[in-house]
């Protein structure tokens, strides 16, 4: 047993000279696959998707497999109880902080929104902080981080995170503000919450790069058809679709264009995976990034399944401010970055 | 032993439950197993992450899927 736990142990670090290797071997790798391997003619609009395709795949799975690896590690010392001690009984403001940014590391699942949400009021964690919690914790996603960074590079992906927790912040203080709490329902004050007298679990080193594990099981099998898929459209597109295709549509000068990106987005629920590389795509064609960002952010931050789940516990009136909150932060951030860029 | 699946019917929760009944059949322990969806009844064993896994109203195991070798482990102990 112990041995078997060693070996885990050691074949991440083994593995990583190796990841360096390919991570950054990956261009000549790829033109020398598709020049010498395939022999396709330079320059032709088949051979130059196929490129594309050939390299940003294995690139984005790279990135994927070992954040995702870090993060599972990472996530293993932030459990749900945790982080409700720490947000017991702050003040507002500096408990909206404290839940956003823990709201990026704490292991999250909307299934499991209804416990967390009832667990949080249970414990006196204001209303508002715990929205700046529900709102951070999709919106801000690991994947999404890597997808942004791997194809913007880090000043893209640390925008999407600063904005990120400004809205999410923002929102719940203003939620807080507001005293919404005559718009939940009513039972969810009612719910006793038990203790389940089990101490939180001490994992040790190894099981944590177990998690690690676990995590890259879990996320790289979900979503590596999306990453495909939507690496797929951006390389038929890259040399198919003429740019400044989205120009009039999604441009700068198309000041509709934020609200109505918004708006479309709210239904589309898709994962981050696949709404990453299609944001490539839409910027490449002549979206704008503010408004390519306001879209993402719509789609992964605001999702109908998750106001479903939410409706148990929240009145309509309050799922409707929540929206409205958060998709007017949405929209500020989307035009800021249009009048910046 | 009464085996409780704590869960509101997330994907998750279904992996577990099947994964309990397994090792349970393949083990021969004699055990009721009951899937528990309902939010109030989840809430009372103080879970704020689903699954999770619950032997005669103790939990073993909350906000994951466990390998069925820990499964194994937490029912036989």
């Amino acid at each position: 047993m112990l041995h078997k736990m060693d070996k885990k142990l050691w074949i991440p670090v083994l593995l990583l000279p190796l990841w360096y290797l390919a991570y950054h071997n990956l261009q000549p790798m790829t033109d020398w696959f598709i020049d010498n391997v395939l022999g396709l003619s330079k320059g032709a609009h088949l051979t130059e998707a196929l490129r594309f395709f050939v390299f940003e795949f294995p690139k984005v799975m790279l990135l994927l497999t070992l954040i995702i690896f870090l993060v599972g590690i990472v996530r293993s010392y932030f459990t749900p109880e945790r982080t409700r001690k720490a947000l017991e009984g702050k003040k507002t403001f500096t408990g909206n902080v404290m839940a956003a940014t823990l709201g990026i590391v704490t292991p999250f699942c909307s299934c499991s929104a209804i416990p967390l949400f009832l667990g949080f009021v249970e414990s006196g964690v204001p209303l508002g902080v715990t929205f700046s919690f529900l709102i951070a914790a999709p919106m801000i996603n690991e994947v999404a981080i890597v997808l942004l960074y791997g194809m913007f590079g880090w000043k893209v992906a640390a925008i999407y995170v600063g904005t990120g927790l400004a809205i999410a912040i923002l929102a719940g203080w203003i939620i807080g503000l507001l005293k919404l709490e005559k718009w939940v329902e009513p039972w969810v004050y009612q719910a006793q919450m038990g203790d389940n007298g089990m101490e939180e679990e001490k994992l040790t080193f190894v099981s944590r790069i177990q998690s690690g594990y676990a995590a890259v099981k879990e996320i790289v099998s979900k979503v590596w058809l999306y990453v495909a898929l939507g690496i797929l459209v951006g390389a038929g597109a890259h040399g198919y679709v003429p740019e400044e295709f989205m120009a009039s549509l999604m441009g700068k000068t198309a000041w509709y264009s934020i609200p109505l990106s918004v708006l479309v987005g709210i239904p589309l629920y898709s994962n981050a995976a696949g709404i990453v590389p299609i944001v490539s795509v839409l910027i490449e064609k002549g979206a704008s990034l503010g408004t390519a960002l306001a879209f993402m952010m719509s789609v992964i931050g605001l999702s109908l399944p998750e106001m479903v789940i939410l409706r148990k516990v929240l009145k309509l009136p309050l799922i409707f401010t929540f929206v409205g909150i958060v998709g007017s932060g949405i929209m500020i951030v989307g035009y800021l970055f249009n009048y910046i860029f | 032993m009464v085996i409780k699946i704590l869960g509101t019917g997330c994907p998750k929760c279904k992996t577990l439950e099947k994964m309990t009944r397994e090792v349970v059949e393949q083990n021969g322990i004699e055990a009721t197993i009951v899937k528990v969806e309902n939010i109030m009844e989840i809430m009372k064993y103080g879970i704020m992450n689903t699954p999770a896994l619950v032997i005669d109203e103790k939990v073993a195991i909350k906000g994951r899927v466990p390998s069925a070798e820990e499964i194994k482990i937490v029912l036989t102990r």
